[in-house]
């Protein structure tokens, strides 16, 4: 299993985010009773940015981005060959703290805002996701994805307000309104481009080539609450996550932004209400059986 | 390779329009034209933008701002200039205050007439434009496969 994994993380997972984001665009378009364009734009898109001329404002920018897509890559990889789920949380946020940088790296202050912002979305999503990673353990006994996989039942039987609270913070961490505060692929054009605003030609395909392999990472994250062993297991968790990014898109047309403080407050009051509470229960019960 | 021209990220500017211009370009995004359809996204910002819609004639105030968000744009790119003001002037050309086209200020690849510009005109324009895109990209790809070579 090690090599179709290491595929699947490696070549597969990319392709499938970039159809998911020509799918995303085109549903987004139909909400909006428009025609839209094709699934594969988001394909034409990153070739064209690859044909196009790079500057730099600042050269550091360059190197930070590939990094981060460096990181994100490891984490995606490490996820689909099973490792360690505290592991891949880690190594991505590493990837993340990079693209921060690089959005700091120009000067520029369009960009240096939606580096705050992107800080301010880190903080906010962050508690939820190790609490996400305590409650897995606690539901499987483990913090490796492989035995995670091979779980007898699904995990969100234990973890049912935890889940509801990472699909919050999972619009935060896919940068989608009403949590669009660091950036925004849609044509919002407040704050220019956010922290993208210097990045162009190969860098900004490199931020592309990121974003895909992380919404896959995210909905693979979401599988795992769903899946258990064997066939059925699997394919249920695929429909659930599938479900969940339509809800994303769902939402993501259907609020206007809201302010970072909002973001902020309400996601860990979330996490610590949902989160706590949920992992509270399950202590307390595993202590009385 | 036809990659540049199906997907032309925009950034439009009014440099002196009376805002009709403007409302045609903004309403090609609307359900009923919905130029996102050849892959066309409005940026707002010059460093991802390929075409450089432009609305209004120049004038001493605004000629520095239309250099230099043609300057900070990357190559291939292409200007359009939309309605008479742009092309030419329009009404307003003998005017005291107005120096004239937006090719007064940099070069311009499409003019797009009307006044105002009709949306089917803007889009004409566009996909006019596309094909010089792609012409200024093959350029560019040979003169960088000389650099390599020299
Ligand atoms: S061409 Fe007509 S509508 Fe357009 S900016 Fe000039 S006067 Fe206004």
């Amino acid at each position: 299993m090690f090599i179709p994994m290491l595929i699947f993380g490696l070549i597969c997972a990319p392709i499938l985010g970039c159809l998911l984001a020509g799918v995303d665009r085109k549903i987004t378009a139909r909400m909006q009773g428009r025609v839209g364009p094709s699934i594969l734009q988001p394909y034409y898109d990153f070739r064209k940015l690859l044909g196009k001329d790079t500057g730099h404002t600042n050269r550091t920018e360059s190197v930070y981005i590939f990094m981060y897509l460096l990181f994100v890559v490891i984490a995606t990889v490490l996820f689909f060959l099973g490792g360690n789920f505290l592991l891949v949380v880690f190594v991505l946020t590493l990837g993340v703290l990079f693209f921060i940088l690089a959005a700091y790296a120009p000067g520029s202050p369009y960009a240096s805002i939606g580096a705050n912002r992107e800080i301010l979305a880190v903080m906010a999503y962050e508690p939820m996701v190790l609490l996400v990673a305590a409650g897995l353990y606690l539901a499987t006994g483990t913090f490796d994805v492989v035995a995670m996989t091979q779980a007898s039942k699904p995990a969100i039987i234990m973890l049912p307000l935890l889940f509801l609270g990472f699909i919050y913070v999972l619009t935060i961490k896919l940068r989608k309104s009403p949590f669009d505060l660091s950036m925004s692929h849609h044509a919002h054009q407040e704050l220019v481009r956010g922290m993208t605003t210097e990045m162009n030609g190969q860098t900004l395909a490199m931020v592309e080539l990121a974003h895909w392999y992380e919404s896959i990472l995210y909905l693979g994250w979401v599988a795992l609450f769903v899946i258990w062993k064997g066939w059925v297991g699997l394919i249920v968790a695929l429909l659930v996550a599938a479900l969940v990014y339509f809800l994303e898109i769902l939402v993501d047309n259907n609020f206007a932004r809201m302010k970072w403080q909002f973001a902020l407050k309400s996601s860990w009051w979330l996490a610590l209400i949902l989160g706590l509470l949920n992992l509270g229960v399950i202590l307390l019960l595993g202590l009385a059986l | 390779m036809s990659h540049s021209s199906k997907s032309p990220w925009l950034i439009h500017y009014d440099a002196s329009s009376c805002n009709g211009c403007d409302i045609e370009v903004l309403a090609c995004l609307t359900p009923m034209y919905d130029v996102e359809r050849f892959g066309i996204i409005n940026t707002g910002n010059p460093k991802h933008a390929d075409i450089f819609l432009v609305t209004g004639s120049v004038n001493d105030q605004n000629i520095k701002v239309v250099q230099q968000i043609y300057e900070q744009m990357r190559e291939p790119k292409v200007v359009i200039a939309c309605g008479v003001c742009a092309c030419s002037g329009g009404i307003f050309k003998e005017c005291y205050n107005t120096l004239g086209g937006v090719d007064m200020a940099i070069p311009v690849d499409v003019y797009a007439p009307g006044c105002a510009v009709r949306p089917e005109a803007i889009i004409d324009a566009v996909v006019k434009g596309l094909g010089i895109l792609e012409q200024k990209r093959a350029a560019l790809d040979a003169a960088k496969s000389k650099k390599k070579e020299a």
